[in-house]
């Protein structure tokens, strides 16, 4: 049955206890290394040490933390976490995603790879129709036009533009 | 005269004209989207801005901030989902009015009173910029490290039952702030002898991850809704003559949004709470609220309206940021060489007002447009979540990338978008990391600068804004201490309350059983009757 401290949680059972314990510990850690990751300089008042505000920030997340977790109304994880722990997992596909078109972006260019990568994700995501296909190529031209033609984002040219032709490499490093 | 005079001279170039009318229909449609917000357009454009002059960029981004919350009003008066989470309370009454069949009359009264509340404090803030710049200069380093302080401190204290966690997130944000090389003494923190960590955690990299990359993790994998639309049907003007029907709430929650927008971290949510429940308390017929109440509407949009122009305030005059989306303006202002402070109301008075100019005609803009293009804007909610997943994360390229073209930069952000979309999932608040990377870094500087001139601690408070500042954390730590001590004292009697161990005699006596049913019990038990058999033998 669940309790008065739990029903009063603000917030959703699932993956709090995990998030909680993993967020501690890793905040121990990095206080543990703080007399190798900074340094204290003799003869500089205390506030003006480059470890004063880390030491700050590092004592702040134990403590708050620390506190957080003991004022948690669940002591053992049940399996609502683990599946929790599972779909947060299941988010590193979008980031592999994300982290492919940054790569192949300096080296195919960034229209023809916002032109594959966006139609490619929509896919992905179900839409499978010629409209969904058609709106998703607009989307990526659109895109690379506003941003990169018109509002001149610094996005450097591929290393396939350097094989184009002379005038049209330059078109395409300066606007595509 | 003079003033108001060179800041319309600010302001009369092309590119600042485009400016507003992209920041203003952009950020309509923006809001109207459930699912993107102005914070996550805030973080793609920010970069894009760096390459305009400052006031060409703050137009853009104070359009969409000002103006994201006129079409949020839409999808939470159709379809009871709030465009961006300050029209959460907008859905209180503007849905019911919908579902008897008034959705014009709704829209166009979230519309008039948004457009109120925008105009009043912008009014307010120009009469009282003279003030602002003679108080401004009062600020110096211990001051505006109070003041930060303070900011943290309403951030953190404002996330009723999860102040542990955001302050512990807000420690983070001061920890990310403190990575790479230090300023002052040239060394090393927490950089692991990693080049790319030499020169810190970007801000805009975290805002983005945080942000735009973890919603779009969030909603590419949400599933698509249906979308059902009502017919709109009635005058879209009838709501300026209805919001003249109720002055006073409206004057009230205006003040209440001038009010709590100046504050740093308090902002939208508790400028609305105050509104709404002044305007329910003082109302003829306060069984209405909640259910289509035309006063309850005003409120809530009104109050929200009037945040945006006030939250300018604390960042423009102390430099310090009430909330994320100030947080991120603050950045242009950088990447410009204009530092906000005092100094900025004492040397460019023009722009500060130029700033306040734009988004006084922003409101104009956006209400003329709303007025007429209502009937086609409704048809952008109707877009699938996950499509817009799918461009929120293209987008989120442009940001992230074009600051350094550096893909380190893009792998930080993936990191930050992961550990935001865990934030959004467990509803724990992102904003304090923002923030604490903020306000830390101005905590650190005017700290070091301010203890260099000060001999005992207590000198630190030694002047009357540094006193005052003081005495008001002080007052804001102990007023949230007896909430905690309040809210554990009620879930102590709610416990009492429900429970039935002490106060049933059957469960204590079937307990007693089970006890002695048991191994343990049988040992305890066998022990007792021992030592009973020993007292007897005695007698």
């Amino acid at each position: 049955m669940t309790t008065e401290r739990e029903r009063r949680f603000v917030g959703p059972r699932r993956g709090q206890l995990i998030f909680a314990l993993v967020f501690l510990t890793l905040s121990v850690l990095l206080l543990a290394l703080i007399g190798e990751q900074t340094a204290w300089v003799k003869k500089t008042q205390l506030f003006a040490q480059p470890r004063f505000w880390p030491a700050i920030s590092l004592g702040g997340m134990v403590l708050l933390g620390g506190l957080h977790v003991y004022a948690l109304p669940w002591r053992r994880t049940s399996r609502y976490d683990l599946w929790e722990a599972r779909l947060w997992g299941r988010s590193l596909e979008f980031a592999f995603w994300f982290m492919g078109y940054v790569l192949l972006v300096p080296l195919v260019g960034y229209l023809p790879v916002t032109l594959v990568f966006v139609p490619l994700l929509a896919r992905r995501m179900g839409y499978r129709g010629g409209w969904m296909l058609g709106i998703s190529l607009g989307f990526a031209v659109a895109v690379v036009v506003v941003f990169k033609a018109v509002l001149g984002v610094r996005i450097p040219g591929a290393l396939l533009y350097d094989y184009l032709p002379a005038g049209l490499r330059s078109f395409f490093i300066l606007y595509l | 005269m003079d003033l108001l005079l060179s800041a319309i001279d600010i302001l009369m170039r092309w590119d600042v004209a485009l400016a507003l009318l992209a920041g203003s229909v952009g950020g309509v449609l923006i809001g109207a989207i459930p699912g993107v917000g102005p914070a996550v357009a805030i973080a793609i454009l920010l970069p894009a801005t760096f390459s305009m002059d400052p006031i060409v960029g703050l137009t853009v981004l104070l359009g969409i901030y000002g103006s994201s919350m006129y079409g949020g009003a839409i999808p939470a008066i159709l379809i009871n989902t709030p465009g961006t989470a300050v029209n959460a309370l907008t859905t209180y009454d503007g849905y019911p009015m919908t579902a008897r069949g008034e959705p014009r009359r709704a829209l166009s009264l979230a519309y008039s009173a948004s457009f109120f509340g925008g105009v009043f404090s912008v009014i307010c803030l120009i009469l009282f910029a003279p003030v602002l710049a003679k108080v401004a200069p009062m600020f110096g380093s211990r001051e505006i490290f109070l003041a930060a302080l303070l900011g943290l401190l309403l951030v953190v204290v404002a996330h009723r039952g999860q102040a542990l966690i955001a302050g512990a997130l807000a420690c983070l944000g001061i920890f990310l702030n403190s990575v790479g090389m230090e300023p002052v003494k040239y060394t090393q923190r927490y950089t692991f002898g990693q080049d790319f960590l030499g020169s810190g955690v970007n801000l805009i990299v975290v805002v983005l991850g945080l942000f735009a990359l973890s919603q779009a993790f969030v909603l590419l994998m949400d599933e698509d809704e249906k979308v059902h639309l009502n017919k709109l049907r009635g005058g879209m003007f009838q709501g300026l003559r209805e919001l003249a029907r109720h002055p006073r709430v409206t004057a009230v929650s205006a003040s209440f949004g001038v009010l709590m927008g100046m504050i740093p971290g308090v902002g939208e949510f508790t400028a609305q709470f105050m509104s709404y429940t002044y305007a329910q308390k003082t109302s003829k017929r306060p069984q209405d609220f909640g259910h289509g109440s035309s006063e309850g509407l005003i409120a809530a949009e009104t109050a929200n309206n009037a945040v945006p122009a006030a939250a300018m305030v604390p960042l423009l005059a102390l430099g310090i940021p009430g909330e994320a989306l100030t947080a991120m303006m603050l950045s242009v202002f950088y990447v410009h060489n204009v530092v906000p402070g005092p100094a900025l109301f004492q040397n460019d008075m023009d722009f500060v007002v130029a700033l306040y100019l734009a988004l006084l005609v922003l409101n104009v803009l956006v209400l003329v447009f709303l007025l007429f293009a209502t009937r086609s804007l409704v048809q952008v909610v109707k877009i699938p979540n996950r499509f817009l997943g799918v461009c929120i994360l293209t987008l989120s390229f442009v940001g992230v990338y074009s600051l350094r073209n550096s893909a380190t930069d893009c792998l930080i952000a993936a990191g930050f978008g992961i550990f935001g979309f865990i934030l959004k999932r467990l509803s724990l608040p992102a904003v304090p990391i923002i923030l604490g990377m903020v306000l830390g870094g101005i905590m650190e500087v005017k700290l070091r600068a301010g203890m260099a001139r000060v001999k005992e601690p207590l000198d630190f408070i030694n002047r009357p804004i540094s006193f005052i500042l003081f005495i008001i954390i002080i007052l804001v730590l102990a007023s949230h201490l007896l909430r905690v001590w309040r809210d554990r004292k009620e879930l102590k009697e709610a416990e009492w309350q429900t429970k039935t161990a002490s106060t049933s005699f059957g469960q204590l006596m079937s307990r007693r059983k089970n006890s002695f049913l048991k191994d343990r019990g049988k040992e305890v038990r066998a022990r007792h009757s021992k030592l009973l058999r020993r007292l007897r033998g005695l007698f």
